[in-house]
């Protein structure tokens, strides 16, 4: 549409350098606190700071490890956390979206409507009376009954999506495996969830994300230091000493909590994207 | 969300159900439906739908961390109405929202527009700006709060190299660059995400249309105007949304970056609940100020379900 080849070349330099521009801008600050966490702890704390690192070193992440019980104590328990939640949203979601998929039964709607219900209740105001329902199962101040809320509050998402995805399975397929004799569950098992895995990816990937990342619901669960996870520490760090707070660790501490979720998305970016879509404009 | 979400529990079980009666196979029997759905009822009832029940009946309580409760009728809502840090809450979480939600949008057209592009390059651009979305809040608001330092941070490192400013600027210091820096926080975490939403939606505007309109020779603005915008209205209301209700939860990131510090003037209404029940433990009183948060943000998706309805029809 306009003037020749100079133009467009012009116009494809401006574009690219504007684009590039914002694009280090948002890479910057996860960049930095990479190179920062490897600095020595002097030069992490050093004013003004240093662009590049003069010496590599892990001293950093070995002081994480004599933070109160250890860094190590706390990525168990987030490793540990986000296993029991994906193990439990996907299982919940699997089975409960075949069961809206595929069957009718009184109160069938009710519970679907009710499950979708969690999305309007903003999960801050609940944690407050679950803090005493989980008191009352004595589930209190532990990694299980943090799982539990935590696949309540994946449940709309994950079993909206696996609905969709069983319902758009071909009830054929699973017939003929039901005239051999295969139970329901054999069916559904041995038949339509390798169909519908892509959707199991992608329930089991949002929960890893919300349990490695939540912060606010192991604040309140849990009041034992040593079955904090990773993001409270974080903070914990942050507030230690007001005064004498230690960057490099700090950094070490923010560098070891989004590596994973840097890691798995660059891995399964397929399905997260799928996901979002689905979760965000709901089919 | 709302609306689809009504649709689903609505329309789609009686299409089941008439397929499922045709058909008529003995093993599709309701028992095991409801089985596969135990596990579903169990944690919605158990998780969700009793502990809103003790919610409510909490908020009419005077209720201590210990000793036992008592019926205090509508006190509690009574107290939240003189309650000047709640009130002084209320107003700077909804500032909060205003802002962030103008900004998120204006910064995410910006990036649709360079990762929607057919040049190359636009797959990178467009997983750069995204990445930043899937490091939690706690982790990221703790990175920010490293970087806008006086002392150590980058940020000031990068003013100062550049000569925009000779002294160390205290990006948390006053009430006003507190919340300027929680928002460029938020905007470099949270508007990958609402990119790639629009970004879906600019894409499912039918091609033809923009050729017929070339053919008609509308201009580019007026083919922004009159096709991308009214095609990915929905998309927009939808955002809307999650940006409000997001915002109005905003918690994470000013536990950590500010406190709701300097002189409470950072207090946002979910810090504030928080502050009464897990700090002064006044369970009754944080029970009112979710209830009345809860109501506010249900009429909320109301007003939003009804917006969406009238733009379908």
């Amino acid at each position: 549409m306009t003037s020749g080849a100079a133009g467009r070349a012009t116009r494809s330099t401006l574009f690219h350098m504007v684009s590039m521009a914002i694009a280090i801008a948002f890479l910057f600050p996860l960049l930095w606190a990479l190179l920062n966490s490897f600095k020595t702890r002097e030069e992490a704390n050093q004013q003004p700071p240093t662009w590049f690192p003069h010496s590599l070193s892990v001293a950093n992440y070995r002081s994480l490890a004599g933070f109160d019980q250890g860094i190590g104590t706390y990525l168990v328990n987030s490793v540990l956390l986000a296993v029991l939640t994906v193990i439990g949203s996907v299982v919940v979601c699997v089975l409960g979206g075949y069961g809206f998929a595929r069957f009718a039964f009184r109160g069938r709607t009710l519970l679907f409507g009710a499950t979708l219900g969690i999305l309007m209740v903003p999960y801050a105001t609940i944690l407050l009376p679950l803090y005493i329902v989980l008191g009352h199962l004595g589930l209190q101040n532990s990694l299980i009954g943090l799982a539990l809320v935590l696949v309540m509050f994946q449940l709309p998402f994950g079993i909206y999506l696996m609905r969709n995805s069983f319902e758009s399975v071909p009830r054929e397929l699973e017939e003929a495996a039901l005239v051999d004799g295969a139970s329901s569950f054999g069916a559904m098992r041995h038949v339509s969830l390798r169909i519908v895995l892509p959707g199991v990816v992608t329930v089991a990937l949002f929960s890893f994300l919300t349990s490695w990342n939540e912060y606010l619901a192991p604040l309140i669960f849990l009041n034992d230091g040593a079955k904090y996870t990773l993001p409270v520490m974080l903070v914990n760090i942050r507030y230690a000493s007001y005064n004498i707070i230690d960057f490099g660790a700090l950094q070490a501490g923010v560098v070891v909590a989004m590596l994973p979720c840097l890691l798995v998305y660059l891995l399964l970016q397929r399905f997260y994207v799928s996901g979002l879509v689905t979760g965000a404009l709901r089919g | 969300m709302s609306l689809t979400t009504t649709r689903a529990g609505t329309e789609a079980p009686a299409t089941g159900a008439a397929t499922r009666r045709s058909r008529g196979t003995a093993a599709r029997r309701p028992l095991t439906g409801l089985l596969f759905v135990t596990p579903t009822a169990v944690i919605v009832a158990g998780l969700f739908l009793v502990p809103l029940a003790i919610l409510v009946y909490m908020s009419f309580m005077d209720w201590p961390l210990l000793g036992s409760p008592e019926f205090d009728g509508l006190d509690n809502y009574r107290h939240l109405t003189h309650d000047s840090q709640f009130v002084g809450a209320i107003t700077f979480t909804l500032l909060y929202t205003a802002i962030t939600t103008v900004v998120l949008f204006a910064v995410a057209f910006v990036l649709v527009a360079i990762s929607n592009s057919p040049r190359r390059g636009s797959r990178f651009y467009r997983t750069a700006f995204f990445l930043p979305y899937v490091v939690g809040t706690a982790a990221a608001s703790t990175m920010w709060w490293v970087d806008s330092s006086d002392r150590l941070g980058v940020f000031n490192q990068v003013l100062q190299g550049t000569g925009i400013t000779g002294k160390p600027v205290g990006f948390l210091d006053t009430p006003g660059k507190a919340l300027f820096t929680v928002i460029t926080l938020v905007t470099w975490k949270f508007v990958g995400f609402q990119m790639v939403v629009l970004l879906v939606g600019v894409q499912s505007v039918p091609g033809e249309l923009y050729e017929a309109a070339r053919v008609d020779g509308a201009s580019t603005f007026q083919r922004l105007r009159y096709i991308t915008l009214p095609g990915i209205k929905p998309t927009i209301a939808l955002l809307t949304v999650l940006s409000v209700t997001g915002s109005l939860l905003a918690f994470d990131q000013f536990y950590v970056l500010t406190h709701g510090g300097p002189d409470n003037s950072t207090m946002t209404v979910v810090l504030a609940l928080y502050n009464k029940a897990f700090q002064s433990y006044r369970l009754g009183d944080a029970a009112a100020e979710a209830v009345v948060l809860l109501v506010a943000l249900i009429v909320l998706n109301f007003v939003q379900l009804r917006l969406l309805r009238t733009k379908e029809d």
